[in-house]
């Protein structure tokens, strides 16, 4: 074990390691088209779902690789290390709820978007309103809430390579060099392979994380004083009277007060994540209307792990590391990075280094597919260009996949990372606005279209102010977190969920009058009975078909 | 919509099947289980404690821990207990 500074050089094995294991997966990437092959990739069905028909354990792959993204594996540990047990341990009860939120919606939306080819949540608003602009609120609230997700992964290669210490030096092209590599295979392999490349490079990705944790949980510990001694080093740590702020560094557990700020961040981010476009993608790429509840059964495994990843970061405050970056500033993101580069064998750093590189390239390819899906059927079919066919639509969607990509790395090299965290966090309080457009319109049609979109736009403005009005007491900056108080409980609670809760008052009143007033809700596209159709049933342009036949019975 | 308000059913394909014969105790059974960890990791003062310990674990934390197995036999037993209360749901 030798504490060594990031800035102190390259680590010449553990780049050794990381770039064969990148390799590996990069050409994995590309042979993914033959992985449960269809007929041709010229559809959005085959390209951007993987030909709906991805099974129980492809599934878990393929969820638990989207879901479970690079940067959650540096942004978790990093604010547990910083602030935490609020700030980081909520992701533990986050991802537990989320399971059965997800086993009670997602196969209803499974069912209407087989028997109606749906691939984005606005698809289905679309359907069941028959209002264009309800399905564009959704839609551009989707594509907008990924883009900075996007960023981020590319934000957690960042990181590894900064702690490996490539990218440093004054050559800017130098510097930026392994990124825009990294970002080129990603772009190329997805645009080739489509959904299929992150369902097969999840296999890898997954196995290395499951063996870096478990690896590091049980040696770790023994390095640096037993977990006694761990959670001494944390409560201590947290106890400590912050000289920027006067306040207690953070919480060792949440304290009186804190349960609203513990409880909201869990459940308001639980019931944000499948609203965002790629977990959806992710689960309509299932093969049967049941494999998504099967899954969220086992997908839990999951969240076991990134709760023993959270608390890596208190054992990186037990061993002292000291996450400085390139520039010299500290950085507690770099702090899980660090902390295996300390403690491991140079190749073993390198294994660890590989998972997270290759744990952002899975969820950045499912978040642009998603996003240029989102484009592709809601915007350009929608609004652009009414006829397109199906090849003209996988077309533009591999293309705008692309230009995401691109967008997300010029974000990532021009501006501060701190924009990336910033638009994430606004992303989560908007993403979640559309929960009532989505979910509830699984079930009734009762809410109005017109409410459902004043209820959207008044949960974005409340959402967006708040969180602009969240000061770092730091740094004195906007956008300093993602708490605010409760107006009329007092404690302090996670802004996207005091939002959701306007938005959902507003749905409901504007609701009462409109259908009062007999004012027309649209024309709804589906049936009672499409909510439980299952592979086998048949889809809509079959119904058609069949109708057609009917009006004209073949001669005899 | 637009200019096809009036009777949209007679233009409907298929006749609607509505929704599948189900077994109402079962599924509410099954919404049961999928209640009960919402509401035990919501109720966050019941947990944010530091005794007692199990293994230098804090409670809060092996507990919250513990609760990912419970959820994930709860969500298993709510699926088995759909399959069996809609005939129509397989595999």
């Amino acid at each position: 074990m030798t504490p060594l500074a990031a800035g102190g050089g390259v680590n010449g094995v553990a780049l050794t390691v990381l770039i064969v294991l990148f390799l590996i997966v990069t050409v994995a990437g590309f042979m993914a088209t033959r992985f449960q092959r269809g007929d041709s990739l010229d559809t959005l069905d085959e390209w951007g779902l993987g030909g709906r028909k991805f099974g129980t354990w492809v599934t878990w792959f393929l969820l638990g690789g989207d879901l479970y993204t690079a940067y959650t594996f540096i942004a978790v540990p990093a604010a547990m290390f910083a602030t935490g047990a609020v700030a980081g341990f909520f992701a533990v009860p986050y991802t537990i709820i989320l399971y059965p939120i997800i086993f009670i919606f997602m196969a209803r939306l499974w069912s209407v978007s087989h028997r109606h080819g749906y691939v984005t949540t606005a698809d289905f608003v679309r359907g069941r309103y028959d209002d264009r602009g309800l399905s564009l609120a959704v839609a551009v609230t989707g594509f907008v809430a990924t883009m900075p997700y996007i960023a981020l992964q590319l934000v957690g290669i960042e990181a590894v390579l900064e702690v490996a210490g490539l990218g440093g030096g004054d050559n800017v092209l130098a510097q930026d060099l392994p990124l825009f590599v990294a970002f080129a295979v990603l772009a190329a392999f997805t645009y080739s392979s489509g959904l299929r490349a992150p369902a097969v490079i999840a296999f890898v990705k997954d196995t290395l994380i499951y063996l870096v944790i478990i690896v590091a949980i049980v040696y770790l510990p023994s390095q640096v004083g037993g977990w006694e001694g761990i959670f001494g080093a944390a409560k201590e740590k947290m106890a400590t009277v912050n000289e920027a702020t006067g306040k207690p560094t953070g919480a060792f557990i949440p304290g009186v007060g804190q349960g609203w700020a513990y409880a909201t961040l869990a459940l308001g981010s639980a019931m944000a994540l499948f609203m965002y476009p790629h977990s959806v993608t992710a689960s309509l790429s299932s093969g049967s209307r049941n494999t998504i509840r099967k899954n969220a059964s086992i997908l839990p495994a999951y969240s076991f792990v990134l709760g023993l990843l959270a608390l890596l970061g208190w054992v990186a405050i037990a061993a002292k590391t000291n996450p400085i970056g390139l520039d010299g500033q500290p950085n507690p993101q770099l702090v899980v990075p660090q902390l295996f580069e300390d403690f491991f064998p140079d190749w073993f750093t390198g294994v660890a280094f590989a998972a997270i590189a290759i744990g952002a390239l899975v969820p950045a390819a499912i978040m642009s597919i998603a996003a240029a899906n989102t484009f592709t059927r809601n915007i350009y079919k929608e609004w652009l260009h009414k006829d397109a066919t199906p090849a003209q639509e996988a077309r533009v969607s591999k293309i705008t996949s692309l230009v995401v990509k691109a967008f997300a790395l010029g974000f990532v090299l021009t501006l501060d990372n701190q924009n990336a965290i910033n638009f994430q966090l606004l992303g989560g309080i908007w993403i979640l606005q559309t929960f009532p457009a989505v979910v509830f319109s699984l079930y009734t049609r009762w809410f109005h279209r017109y409410a459902l979109l004043a209820g959207w736009a008044v949960g974005i403005v409340y959402g967006t102010v708040k969180a602009y009005q969240v000061i770092n007491p730091a740094t004195g900056k906007h956008f300093g977190g993602s708490l605010a108080e409760i107006p009329g409980l007092g404690d302090m609670g996670y802004i996207a969920l005091t939002a959701f809760a306007l938005n959902l008052l507003v749905a409901v009143v504007v609701s009462a009058v409109l259908n009062a007033t007999k004012v027309s809700n649209g024309r709804d596209a589906t049936r009672t009975s499409d909510y439980y159709a299952d592979k086998d049933d048949p889809t809509v342009a079959h119904d058609l078909q069949r109708t057609n036949d009917l009006e004209a019975p073949p001669a005899r | 919509m637009g200019m096809s308000l009036g009777d949209d059913t007679s233009r409907e394909p298929a006749h609607d099947r509505g929704a599948p014969p189900t077994d109402t105790g079962k599924m509410v059974a099954a919404g049961v289980l999928l209640a009960i960890p919402l509401i035990a990791l919501m109720w966050v003062p019941s947990y944010a404690k530091e005794t007692p310990k199990l293994f230098g674990f804090p409670f809060f934390f092996w507990y919250q821990f513990l609760w990912v197995f419970i959820c994930s036999a709860m969500t298993w037993t709510a699926y088995r207990l759909t399959l069996s209360a809609r005939k129509g749901d397989r595999k």
